[in-house]
């Protein structure tokens, strides 16, 4: 893939490491600024909004577990999308996008059962229910650390790329299950209030908040996302470098 | 049981510990990986695309 | 395809095919509930349907690395994945039916001995064993996902059980549930155990088009 091809499209172009290795270095800076500042806005207007009348302050755990809920969800839908990416097109760096998104994926996943829990307890009485919702999160996290065991067992990434790509097609099933699960089954976790076809039912106070620091951990995510996705880019370029150079032993 | 606030402020922490550790992880990956990319660099072993002495 | 599914029952059930295994571990997991749990006869029969299908779920997960292990071990999976794409979907189908076939029908008819021991009413036993009957094959179709993945893998078995479960969490949760259903009064018995078969003909169209994706996938 030299500069002598005619016309490359803007993905083909990212295919190459190299090129996205120079292009990610020079987005970075930014992403990670816009993260940041996002991020310190989005907490200084979640203590600035008013306390809810029947929560207390105890509601502005709303305003990291549902963005992190969110993102669990999103960190899932980039890796189905990877997925698509390898099985379809084979394109080089889906199988790194794939890989690298999942412990991160995992952290949030984590985090969205974590504050929940902590938000449940106080407010509903309880640590866990096995509701539809709380159920399907919790195989999403069984998904999640599936697949990095899986990539743990396989040493050769190459290999893994493909059966992983299936795996991970074959368990987005589970992302509109979660979506749902509070229409279907009406049972402890609250229905939708946000991404609804008639539209958010939150005051804007409660709204706006949750909005940026929704759009914080969205930039957060695409700027971890793409640290590590450099990392898996020199770490396969060590693992190569390292077998010419015993090959060269060899055959010296 | 807790107080309230304990409770808003262990998800706090939980997340910025847990985002943290994420974000620490990653940097000192990345460290490491230059570090061995300088080593097997400074032996001589060069890539097959990149031409000796070739910008990163 | 009739002859490779007769090719794959006799593997499964010669002496090294451990079939069998399958329910006598399927039986060591029930029978060691009471010991676990005590005598008490009311407890055993009201968590009788659920323990029942779980051990039956375990019993096949365990057993799901042996789908592709004999063919890659006498060299023929090499063979099989060269095939084109519709001739291999076929092959995978027809070797997850014939594992559940050896695998899991044994489960089905072990069913009232096991519901004996945890003295399970024969409404009960009978409404398990028609559940497992129709939600064990939806196992051994996704199954076959896992088994494609891990089959490159020295000691795959394990990691099969752990990317398999999450997805048949759902085939445990309606069969419990229809299960439960035909014993509790106003429970509803048609909706769950609709749903269990409808997973069970959606695993059935997935599980082997996947599987022959992933084996195609790690041979390339």
């Amino acid at each position: 893939m030299s500069d002598t091809t005619i016309s490359q499209g803007w993905f083909t172009s990212l295919a190459n490491p190299t090129r996205f290795l120079a292009l990610s270095g020079r987005v970075l800076p930014y992403l990670a600024t816009a993260a940041v500042l996002s991020l310190v806005v989005g907490l200084y207007m979640s203590f600035a909004a008013p306390e809810d009348y029947q929560q207390g302050m105890t509601v502005r755990i709303m305003f990291i577990h549902v963005p992190a809920a969110w993102l669990a969800m999103m960190c899932y839908s980039v890796m189905a999308i990877a997925s698509i990416g390898t099985l379809v097109w084979r394109h080089p760096l889906a199988d790194v996008a794939a890989k690298t998104a999942l412990p991160i994926g995992a952290a949030f996943t984590f985090l969205s059962l974590l504050t929940g829990s902590l938000w449940g307890r106080p407010m509903w009485g309880t640590w866990w229910v096995w509701d539809a919702r709380l159920t399907s999160v919790f195989v999403l996290f069984l998904m999640y650390l599936g697949l990095m065991a899986l990539h743990k067992a396989m040493d050769d990434p190459a290999r893994a790329a493909r059966p992983a790509a299936v795996l991970t097609l074959v368990g987005f099933i589970n992302i509109p299950i979660i979506k749902f699960s509070v229409e279907w089954w009406n049972t402890l976790h609250q229905p939708a209030s946000v991404i609804r076809l008639d539209g958010p039912t939150i005051h804007p106070t409660m709204l706006y908040p949750l909005l940026v620091m929704a759009v914080a951990y969205t930039l957060i995510f695409f700027t971890l996302h793409l640290m590590a996705m450099r990392n898996e880019i020199l770490r396969r370029r060590v693992q190569t470098m390292r077998r010419q150079a015993a090959q060269a032993i060899g055959g010296a | 049981m807790m107080s309230h606030e304990a409770f808003v402020f262990l998800s706090y922490g939980a997340t910025a510990l847990t985002l943290g550790a994420l974000l620490l992880g990653i940097v000192a990956d990345g460290r490491a990986r230059r570090r061995e990319l300088a080593e097997l660099e400074a032996q001589g072993v060069r890539r097959r695309s990149k031409p000796a002495g070739g910008a990163n | 395809m009739i002859a490779l599914l007769k090719r794959d029952l006799a593997i499964a059930t010669r002496s090294g095919g451990a079939a069998m295994l399958g329910v006598l571990f399927f039986l060591a997991v029930v029978a060691v509930i009471p010991f676990g749990i005590g005598p008490d006869l009311n407890l055993l029969a009201r968590i009788g349907p659920a323990i029942l299908w779980i051990g039956a779920l375990l019993a096949s997960l365990l057993g799901l690395d042996r789908l592709f292990q004999a063919d890659r071990e006498d060299g023929s999976l090499d063979m099989l994945v060269m095939q084109d794409w519709v001739s291999l979907v076929l092959t995978v189908f027809v070797k997850s039916l014939a594992h559940w076939l050896a695998t899991g029908l044994p489960l089905v008819l072990a069913a009232p001995l096991l519901g004996l021991l945890m003295n399970m009413s024969a409404t009960a036993t009978g409404a398990v064993m028609l559940t497992l009957l129709v939600g064990t094959p939806a196992i051994s179709f996704i199954g076959a996902v896992g088994a494609a993945v891990a089959v490159v893998l020295p000691r795959g078995g394990l990691l099969v059980s752990i990317l398999i479960l999450p997805l048949a969490i759902p085939i445990l949760i309606f069969g419990v549930s229809a299960a439960y259903a035909a014993v509790t009064d106003p429970d509803p018995f048609w909706p769950p155990f609709m749903i269990l078969s409808a997973i069970t003909l959606f695993f059935a169209a997935l599980g082997p088009v996947a599987a022959a994706a992933a084996l195609k996938g790690a041979s390339d």
